[in-house]
């Protein structure tokens, strides 16, 4: 009984039961699947993280972010007149958080790949891009550089979803994706 | 043996250590006692997410959430596994507690770290949540009341490893040690490696709060951080999985099909559930994706396969002890005639249903390293672990707690009639949390989140409206769930203050069965497998897992190219 010592003292020798045999092997080769799927996936697929990340301060960043500002923003979004940035495709691109906002607002061309920069000017954030349901943690300290391709026009938020304080749930942002 | 020192258990025949045995009720009931504050907290929170609800304003929700996650997967759970492991070793053993003046040295270092901790909490500064991220920063006597919890933890978990030493020492054994002893020890090792993950992280961390300490790098504070967070899940596991063994065998007086089989998988969870500090850490800057895939697969799966290998090995001991009774008819019989009515029994396999296929599949998924990117800090996050550690721990905890109610304190449970059906109320509430707060999270709804309406912003999102739906069914489930949790407290508590004291006499019905015989175990089963009950059960499981595994494959296929 479980809760009493092995009645056999040499267990060890026992037999293993066959139903066991059976579900150890079915579970063995599930988890050797499992364990290839996620190398497959970065051959075949098409949503994988990279590992390029650099270390950054929050005034490096912040001054990187803004010369990408400078050169290319073409109009402003809604009441708080955050620039919208329509950087060329394939470009190097810095999106900004801080509490509790997302600076700027990016405009990005369908189909298009840019080399999207997070990192966070103060406190830990999490980019969460909706609908799309892509989520990343934004860490300050460190610049992460993740190449992103919209596959579908339209208006997409960016919802904090790492708790970052009382204003936490304040902090929204947007990201458009044009035609070309 | 000492009378003074010891009493013979009329229902178990074990010799109980009556210092020890004053140990376990201590951090027993302090444990309920996490359990209801913290299950209050917990209404809180599902209430404010219930939209037309939307009960508590940001501050106050924040701070309660801080405190919901402290009290019950902090302070509930580990008093109950100081208990657990104290009852598995002195009792199970029949030898006495090592060093009992230790242990309440340990008993009042926790309880001093859990009162400070609800105490600054509630101060309304050190709303950081369980994570307490960096640079975020608490109060001090926020990190300094974990501390003092977790030296309170580790001492406990020494007073049971000198407990094993002595049992060896003085004979009080024969042979290896029971199972469920060995599962206990599992956890113990588990958490001497967590709390001192704890110890890397939160000392330097304390230290950085009252100004000594310039700057902690936030990066490596989640990955420590969740090697003592995560880790102490594993705790959870190993813990609850020895309760499945236990209850199998007092229930029914099933023995495990093979020793080999179930020791080997837990020894499997000292070997590989630590890694599991990167499932928290898949979409982060820094960390590479070779360390991604190795670590978060626990080095092939082999920790979830052990889980797996739990997962038939616990319910196909009752199958072939039932069997072996005379239920030996088709496939279910078994099953069909276990006792349903008895909490103990049931919310064991309620627990044991609940971890494997809403927590251990949902686990598995989304710590698949791509699939994460769907997943990390939605609600889906909290809709997993709900299923994992109060479907599956705290539901095991709460069957434990029904039998060592009149074993220990010697009085019979009050309110029968609603201890039959508590373990359903809080599983049928609790699955409901799990499932909802998944299905929010599926449509990408943030945790940790006071008003997913964006009021206040200047701008707009719209989460679709079945994600508004899904909060508030999560509500409804709380509050029944609520309901369940509260029906518990109060019959234990009840039972403790008012149940009939049952003296030296031998309950009746039996509380311990009689252990099932080698001839009783002859001839059972169908074609020749003596379990086939359960491999069935184990294949409706697997095909659950594969075809989950490969929609959410699908689903990740479907979004924007990441590289």
């Amino acid at each position: 009984m479980s809760i009493l010592s092995p009645s056999d003292k040499v267990w060890w020798h026992e037999p293993i039961e066959k139903t066991e045999l059976i579900w150890i092997s079915i579970v063995f080769v599930w988890g050797v699947f499992m364990t290839f799927m996620m190398p497959y996936w970065h051959v075949v697929g098409d949503q994988n993280l990279p590992n390029e990340t650099y270390r950054v301060t929050p005034e490096q960043y912040m001054a990187k972010a803004q010369s990408v500002v400078d050169q290319f923003t073409v109009g402003e979004f809604g009441p708080q007149k955050i620039p919208v940035v329509h950087p060329p495709a394939g470009s190097d691109v810095y999106l900004v958080a801080r509490l509790w906002s997302w600076w700027p607002v990016l405009e990005l061309e369908k189909g298009q790949s840019y080399r999207v920069h997070l990192s966070s000017l103060d406190w830990q954030h999490g980019f969460s891009l909706q609908p799309a349901n892509i989520n990343i943690q934004v860490v300050p300290d460190y610049e992460y550089v993740v190449t992103l391709t919209p596959d579908e026009a339209g208006e997409y938020s960016i919802v904090c979803n790492e708790y970052c304080g009382i204003g936490h749930h304040l902090m929204l942002g947007k990201l458009l994706v044009v035609d070309k | 043996m000492n009378t003074n020192l010891f009493r013979v258990c009329p229902e178990t025949g074990f010799q109980v250590h009556k210092p020890g045995e004053r140990l376990m009720k201590a951090n027993a009931v302090a444990a309920v006692v996490f359990l209801l504050i913290g299950g209050i907290y917990g209404l809180g929170v599902g209430l404010t997410r219930w939209p037309a609800v939307h009960l508590l304003p940001a501050d106050q929700f924040y701070l309660v959430l801080t405190a919901h996650g402290l009290n019950v997967l902090i302070f509930w759970i580990i008093f109950f596994e100081i208990a657990l492991i104290y009852f598995c070793s002195a009792v199970l053993l029949n030898c006495r507690l090592a060093t009992p003046k230790l242990g309440w040295v340990a008993f009042g270092l926790m309880l001093v770290g859990a009162l400070l901790n609800n105490y600054i909490v509630l101060q309304g500064n050190s709303s950081v949540m369980m994570t307490s991220y960096t640079p975020m920063g608490a109060d001090p006597l926020f990190y300094l009341s974990l501390i003092l919890f977790a030296v309170g933890a580790l001492i406990g978990c020494f007073i049971f490893f000198g407990t094993l030493v002595i049992a060896k020492a003085e004979k009080t054994y024969e042979g290896s040690i029971p199972l469920v002893t060995f599962g206990a020890m599992v956890a113990a090792i588990i958490a001497v490696f967590t709390i001192v993950s704890g110890a890397i992280i939160l000392i330097p961390t304390f230290l950085w709060s009252v100004g000594l300490v310039a700057h902690i790098d936030p990066l490596m504070y989640r990955m420590i951080w969740w090697a003592f967070g995560h880790s102490s899940q594993q705790i959870n596991v190993s813990a609850h999985i020895a309760i499945w063994y236990a209850v199998a065998a007092l229930v029914f007086g099933a023995k495990p099909l093979s020793e080999k089989v179930s020791r080997t998988a837990f020894l499997m969870y000292i070997l590989f559930l630590q890694l599991a500090s990167v499932h928290h850490l898949l979409v982060d800057p820094g960390v590479s994706s070779e360390f991604k895939m190795f670590n978060t697969s626990y080095a092939m799966y082999l920790a979830v396969m052990a889980s797996m290998v739990h997962g038939l090995t616990v319910p196909g001991a009752i199958e072939a002890a039932q069997r072996a009774r005379g239920f030996n008819k088709g496939l279910f019989e078994w099953l069909t005639k276990a006792p349903w009515g008895n909490p103990v029994f049931s919310g064991m396999f309620i627990s044991l249903v609940g971890f494997g296929f809403l927590g251990g599949i949902t686990g598995v998924v989304m710590g698949a390293e791509q699939i994460n990117i769907l997943i990390h800090n939605t609600l889906y996050v909290p809709g997993h672990f709900h299923a994992t550690v109060v479907l599956g721990t705290t539901m095991a905890f709460m069957a434990m707690t029904y039998w060592l109610v009149p074993v220990l304190f010697r009085r019979e449970l009050v309110m029968k009639g609603l201890a039959k059906f508590q373990p359903y109320i809080f599983g049928l509430g609790m699955t409901g949390v799990s499932l909802f707060l998944m299905g929010a999270g599926t449509l990408g709804v943030p945790r940790r989140h006071w008003d997913i309406g964006f009021a206040g912003t200047g701008m707009t999102h719209d989460f679709p409206a079945a994600a508004y739906t899904m909060l508030a069914l999560n509500g409804m489930s709380v509050v029944l769930a609520v309901i369940g949790g509260a029906s518990f407290c109060i019959i234990i508590v009840a039972s403790l203050l008012f149940g009939r004291k049952l003296g030296e006499e031998k309950s009746s019905p039996a509380l311990a069965a009689n252990m099932v015989t080698d001839k009783e175990y002859k001839g059972i089963g169908l074609g020749g497998l003596t379990v086939p009950g359960t491999l069935c059960l184990t294949l409706i499981f697997f095909a659950a897992f594969a075809a989950y595994y490969f929609i959410n494959w699908k689903y990740l296929s479907q979004t924007w190219g990441i590289s």
